[in-house]
């Protein structure tokens, strides 16, 4: 059933595990450029790019860049791998970097600076329980508000949450297209349960994937601003090194040249709130949810990644005994979906919120619930997944205090 | 020029007041180098003595000399004094993050092997918070040519210590002079696995630049460390009130020994120091090893 096209791309129907559905979902969507460091549990996205990329076709590496195979690199610690990914898509390639906790501390400076200087690349953080090196084989999901506010300043970001091998696969295709569309560094935040699962993972042929290419400049250099946008757009087109533009960017807040502006807040105004606009104004067309027997729910489920699998079986184990309990899985946490939970809270009286973390989103919901509905916490500090037993005694006691 | 043009309609809106503007070329004419320059980044935020406006001049005249194609030649700084350099040369340049110039310029240069790629950067950024970075980019030999200007000091915080600083070195953080044991930043270089080590100072400008072309043209990982005077941060404070005193000390310091045994290259406080170009050896490069071993292995 399955075949390696001429490139070197993977098409068909595998057994596979999250870790590695990520990887070839990379390679899928153009990925031709890994710096990594081994952490557990994401080691086996790098292994299975440093096998993978040397075999395919490099030139899906970008207008401009040269063809070869893939490169993938060991750099030497996840300051260095992220930094050597914002290099490559400054380079021209879709680039990406996976790691877990404590690399993700790790790369959180340089995560900023793809934020500041608008760089595409994925990053994956295969959670683990935490804090510092905490559980490193073990499940957890404590690093959601460190996707949201991780590095300094403020700032806009997109985080995806998947919750099988196959949406590792089809949201990492996704996270390159939306980094490419966006011009910013998409976090893809599985965990160590997804990442080490292993499960049919279907990759489509390749003429049915669909790959957003960055945009280029349609001017030349002379009239080229690097951080010049049309009215009503908010993404700049952007010529990388090489392309004969000659361009400067910088880590400081610049104005539309890209040249520094330091000496007051007038270059800062426009600089961040188009950094945050252009992920918030563009909610609509981000935010992914899957929604699961709502219309008639008196309470409902809102969870993501492995939490939300753990939260299916209770769910039906409910309904199945005429409880009216519904599931909003959020596929895209990051931007938070504000507009559907205050529009939930205004449906029912009770939201559970199953999460392997000390109820980092559950307060995200609280605050859109903002009251109209009781939002209710299942915890698990990580290590572990929720016992589906606990999840539907926790529905089960939302339905009857509803009564 | 369209871009000043731009900004004048603006009325000067884009950019806060205070930052510079461009030389008025009526005024200041035009220098030889200037196509090389944003000029309408200058004057550059550097102080009077400081050796970093040599350092950028020897730099451009060898980029020249060295007859690179400068449409494929892009420049990566980390933070500090010199990292401004990425902002003044026109060239694809990118000023990053505090250490981090060389996995930057890692991912630019194996993301497109097409490129000529310069690091410039100093002694703070490149050996101290980013010295992992540095040997680990000489171990394994990527074709980068890594500049490092070493005034010994952190200059645009203040002049504080860092991992150059000479023992007893009198710095705002080191007030009772300085005793830790400093970086000999040429021979970690080439204990890293660098195949070209120069060390010249800013006074010795013809033999720097010379080495600067040199190293642009060496495939693998080179480094050329500028001795730099920093009156403001480190000269004062060490009988060198100007940038001119630093230039004697020097002349009266530096010792020429291309055959230096790297080991013993320290530079100490009012002890002679060697400089010359010490290293220049062949080996092959991070891609061209790479390439050897994927066409055998895949065979």
């Amino acid at each position: 059933m399955s075949k390696q096209n001429q490139n070197g791309v993977l098409s068909g129907e595998f057994f596979m595990q999250g870790d590695i559905a990520c990887a070839e979902g990379a390679i899928c969507a153009g990925c031709r450029f890994f710096g990594g460091y081994p952490i557990t549990p994401a080691t086996e996205v790098a292994q299975r790019m440093s096998e993978r990329l040397p075999l395919v076709d490099g030139s899906l590496r970008g207008p401009g860049a040269p063809r070869g195979p893939g490169m993938y690199v060991q750099m030497e610690d996840e300051l260095a791998s992220i930094g050597a990914v914002l290099g490559a898509s400054w380079a021209g390639c879709k680039a990406m970097t996976a790691t877990s906790g404590p690399g993700f501390s790790l790369m959180m400076e340089n995560l900023g600076l793809g934020i500041m200087l608008e760089t595409p690349c994925v990053l994956v953080n295969v959670q683990r329980g935490g804090p510092s090196t905490g559980l490193p084989t073990l499940v957890g999901q404590g690093d959601m508000m460190q996707a949201r506010w991780g590095s300094h300043g403020d700032y806009s970001i997109i985080a995806l949450a998947p919750v099988s091998p196959q949406e590792l696969f089809d949201l990492t295709m996704h996270a390159f297209n939306l980094s490419e569309i966006y011009r910013t560094p998409v976090l893809v935040m599985t965990d160590a349960e997804v990442g080490h699962m292993t499960e049919k993972v279907v990759i489509p042929p390749a003429e049915e994937i669909e790959i957003v290419e960055r945009r280029k400049p349609t001017v030349g250099p002379d009239e080229y601003l690097p951080y010049h946008v049309e009215p009503g757009e908010w993404v700049p087109p952007m010529a990388v090194a090489g392309d004969g533009y000659h361009i400067h960017v910088t880590g400081l807040t610049h104005d539309e040249r890209g040249y520094p502006a330091t000496s007051d807040d007038s270059a800062q105004w426009p600089l961040v709130t188009r950094l945050i606009g252009k992920i918030e104004e563009n909610k609509d067309d981000i935010i992914m949810l899957e929604k699961d027997r709502i219309d008639d729910a008196e309470v409902v489920v809102v969870s993501y990644g492995m939490a939300a699998r753990t939260s299916l079986w209770p769910i039906q184990m409910a309904r199945d005994e005429g409880i009216r309990v519904g599931l909003l899985r959020l596929v895209t946490v990051w931007p938070f979906p504000d507009e559907e939970i205050r529009a939930l809270a205004a449906q029912v009286d009770r939201i559970v919120v199953p999460e392997i973390n000390m109820g980092q989103i559950a307060r995200e919901v609280e605050r859109c619930a903002a009251g109209q509905a009781e939002v209710i916490r299942v915890s698990h500090p990580g290590g572990g997944i929720h016992d589906p037993q606990q999840v539907l005694r926790t529905i089960r006691g939302a339905a009857r205090s509803g009564v | 020029m369209a871009l000043e043009t731009k900004h004048n309609q603006l009325g000067g809106t884009l950019e806060a007041e205070g930052e510079p503007e461009g030389l008025d070329e009526k005024i200041h004419g035009r220098h030889p180098l200037d196509d090389l320059l944003r000029t309408e980044r200058l004057p550059h935020i550097w102080c009077p003595g400081c050796g970093l406006g040599t350092s950028l001049t020897c730099f451009l005249s060898a980029l020249r000399k060295s007859e690179l194609d400068l449409e494929k030649t892009a420049v990566v700084s980390g933070i500090g004094c010199t990292g401004r350099v990425a902002g003044y040369v026109k060239l694809d340049s990118f000023h990053t993050t505090h250490g981090r110039a060389i996995p930057f310029a890692t991912g630019l240069k194996l993301g497109n092997p097409e490129l000529n790629v310069i690091v410039f950067s100093g002694d703070g950024d490149l050996v101290t918070i980013g010295g992992n970075h540095f040997i680990h980019a000489a171990r394994r030999n990527v074709d980068l040519t890594v500049i490092c200007i070493n005034n010994f000091n952190y200059g645009m915080t203040g002049g504080q210590a860092g991992a150059t600083t000479p023992v007893g070195g009198i710095t705002t953080t080191s007030p009772y002079g300085n005793y830790e044991y400093p970086f000999n930043v040429s021979g970690l270089a080439v204990s890293s696995g660098a195949v070209y080590v120069a060390r010249w100072t800013v006074l010795h400008a013809r033999r720097l630049e010379r080495a600067m072309v040199e190293a642009l043209l060496k495939p693998g990982f080179s480094l050329v460390e500028v001795i730099s005077p920093c009156p403001t941060g480190f000269g004062r404070r060490h009988k060198q009130r100007e940038g001119l005193d630093t230039l004697r000390y020097y002349r009266e310091h530096g010792v020429i020994d291309h055959d230096a045994d790297l080991r013993e290259a320290e530079i100490g406080l009012g002890s002679s120091f060697v400089e010359g170009n010490f290293v220049n050896i062949d080996k092959p490069t991070f891609l061209e090893q790479r390439a050897e071993w994927l066409a055998q292995s895949l065979e």
